[in-house]
């Protein structure tokens, strides 16, 4: 079985996000970078899948800077086969259909029998790319996927509905599913799959559609809804604090 | 402005997020139609009847009784194609995110996803973990968007009179490429955190598991339950029944006191009708401070311990 992991390089949650100067990003040379966290539960998903099979391929592919050949590396670390690298001259991207489109023409010829997606960036937050990607190869999709039961005949997904139901849905292959956190524990890379990793390939491949539907007017920082009180001060004195809040003003006990 | 706003629904029952969805499409103006696809169209259509907009069309299929996505991205594709909306509307659940993304890629239209506010053919969704919003313009004229959940309120929703009609589809089976067993409940869970009157949240700040004894003592001391953000319990660390958020419990106890939690879109809508919120967070600008009544910042390991020493002496 051939399968293809989408991961993102994105803006790690720790990060300093400054406003960049034209308003209309941040200013990404303070940021951190780190995989998209849910990317991370669908290249274990695609390794479990493979091993559980016993043949096949995973490659991973992501679109950016030459950064995201960073995380390209983890994911080969991990065990993944090979990699497709999409490069862009690193503005951030917020057109997940160019961003698809630019994916599919690089997964030209490859035709894979399966496509994970993570479910949501956390930098943008489209939730989409990976069903685009499967919409416009003519591929079935699934999203929030939570268990698979996927062999080489059969591909069963467990999706996630909402409020604490559930729902198995039997696709067609080939198949696009995104993966919902939680769907596994991602593995470690071993020392011997770092060493591994630096003599798999990575394909670089330029961009080929250009055309944006929809971009960023202005980035702002989200305004208060509630009056808040701010307890900002030495640690004593917040504990004093919380402690009155919890007896007269809650009365918790 | 012409409008369509796809509607959702199970058992019968109109999804609050659909309503929501007509009142946000009300407050942008002009033509709303509503679109009902399934074997209980006929019935929500006349719930439907007694809102201010201009038709529902019904879609009632054999191959499409209940939600699948591949019938209803053939099905939306052909209403679109007929009645050429401006601009196609859902709220932002869980099954506007299986479909709006295959008629988006089907029709070439750009799909705006999450959106809180917007003003005049801007579209403001929250990026960076909820840190920051972005106005998003789009040069295309058509375009698919989903409203935040509470982003625009049911009670909001004009009262009015409106009429429906049903509309033929061309569909077939082939078209048909998963099949959905019936949706079920995992079993019941060890804690009832919805009727719980205070509830102290761990989040990822709780950084490891052997720390969340620290909120199991201050639960045991002020009496409450402990609940979790979902990537405590996707690591493992509690059991999902103690989720709090839109895959998990909706809550809303005397007391919510989180610990290291961020305060993402889906965790917020778990937990923000609770009385009061006391946030510890060592980010003065985690989003939980926005609807916390009480934001303490700081690093909840060094503050914990010491409140429930406090707490115990006196
Ligand atoms: C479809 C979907 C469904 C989802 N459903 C849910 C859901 O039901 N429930 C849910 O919770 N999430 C859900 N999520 C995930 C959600 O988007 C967030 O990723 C999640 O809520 C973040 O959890 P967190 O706040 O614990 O972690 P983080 O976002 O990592 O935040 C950790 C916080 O702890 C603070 N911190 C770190 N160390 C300390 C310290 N020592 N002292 C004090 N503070 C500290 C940090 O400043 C940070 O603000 C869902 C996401 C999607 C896309
Ligand atoms: N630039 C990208 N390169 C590779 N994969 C991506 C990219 N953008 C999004 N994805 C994938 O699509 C998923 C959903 O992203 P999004 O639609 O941006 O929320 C992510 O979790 C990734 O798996």
């Amino acid at each position: 079985m051939k399968i293809a992991v989408l991961v993102k390089q994105v803006v790690g949650s720790e990060s300093s996000l400054d406003i960049s100067p034209d308003n209309k990003w941040i200013d990404e040379s303070n940021a951190t970078f780190v995989m998209n966290p849910p990317d991370s539960y669908a290249i274990e998903e695609a390794m479990n899948i493979k091993e559980k099979i016993g043949e096949g391929e995973v490659v991973i592919v992501s679109m950016g800077a030459d950064s995201v050949q960073k995380v390209i590396r983890e994911a080969l670390s991990k065990g993944a086969d090979r990699g497709i690298h999409v490069q862009t001259d690193g503005t951030a991207f917020i057109d997940p259909l160019n961003t698809a489109k630019n994916i599919v023409s690089a997964l030209d010829g490859e035709n894979f029998d399966l496509i994970l997606s993570g479910l949501q960036s956390d930098d943008t937050g489209m939730g989409q790319t990976g069903v685009l990607v499967g919409e416009l190869l003519n591929m079935s999709t699934a999203t929030l996927a939570i268990e698979t039961d996927i062999d080489s005949e059969h591909i069963r997904v467990k999706r996630e509905l909402e409020s604490g139901w559930f729902q198995w849905v039997r696709l067609e292959s080939p198949a696009s599913i995104s993966i919902q956190s939680g769907i596994n524990q991602p593995r470690y890379p071993s020392l011997k799959g770092i060493m591994g990793a630096k003599k798999k390939e990575i394909k670089v491949v330029p961009l080929s559609f250009h055309e944006t539907k929809q971009q960023v007017e202005k980035i702002s920082i989200p305004q208060k809804s509630k009056e808040t009180e701010i307890i900002n001060t030495d640690i004593d004195s917040s504990v004093k604090r919380i402690v009155e809040i919890l007896k007269s003003e809650v009365k918790v006990f | 402005m012409k409008s369509l706003v796809i509607i959702e629904h199970k058992n019968g029952v109109l999804h609050r997020m659909s309503r929501e969805a007509i009142s946000g499409a009300q407050k942008i103006g002009g033509d709303i139609t509503a679109l009902v696809i399934g074997e209980n169209a006929e019935s929500i259509s006349s719930e439907l009847s007694n809102f201010k907009i201009e038709k529902t069309i019904i879609v009632n299929h054999e191959l499409v009784p209940y939600y699948n996505v591949d019938g209803y991205k053939e099905i939306i594709k052909q209403v679109v194609n007929t009645i050429s909306p401006d601009i196609i509307i859902t709220g932002h659940t869980y099954q506007a995110r299986d479909f709006m993304p295959r008629i988006s890629a089907a029709l070439d239209i750009p799909f705006i996803p999450d959106i809180v506010e917007l003003e005049d053919s801007i579209y403001i969704k929250q990026v960076l973990n909820s840190k920051l919003n972005a106005s998003i313009s789009s040069s295309s004229d058509r375009v698919l968007i989903s409203f935040q959940s509470a982003s625009f309120s049911e009670e909001d929703v004009i009262k009015g009179s409106s009429s429906s009609e049903s509309f033929d589809v061309d569909l077939d089976s082939s078209s048909i490429k998963s099949k959905s067993d019936d949706p079920f409940q995992e079993s019941a869970s060890e804690v009832d955190l919805e009727s719980a009157e205070l509830i102290v949240s761990v989040g990822r700040g709780i950084e490891k598991e052997e720390n969340k004894s620290i909120a199991f003592e201050l639960a045991e001391v002020i009496g409450a339950e402990v609940s979790a953000s979902r990537p405590v319990v996707d690591a493992g660390w509690l059991p999902s029944s103690r989720q709090v958020g839109s895959s998990g419990s909706t809550v809303s106890p005397k007391l919510y006191l989180s610990l290291g939690v961020s305060g993402a879109i889906q965790h917020v809508v778990g937990m923000k009708g609770s009385k009061n919120i006391l946030a510890i967070n060592k980010d003065s600008d985690a989003p939980i401070f926005e609807i916390a009544d009480y934001a303490v910042v700081g690093d909840l390991l060094e503050i914990v311990p010491k409140l429930i020493a406090t707490l115990k002496d006196s």
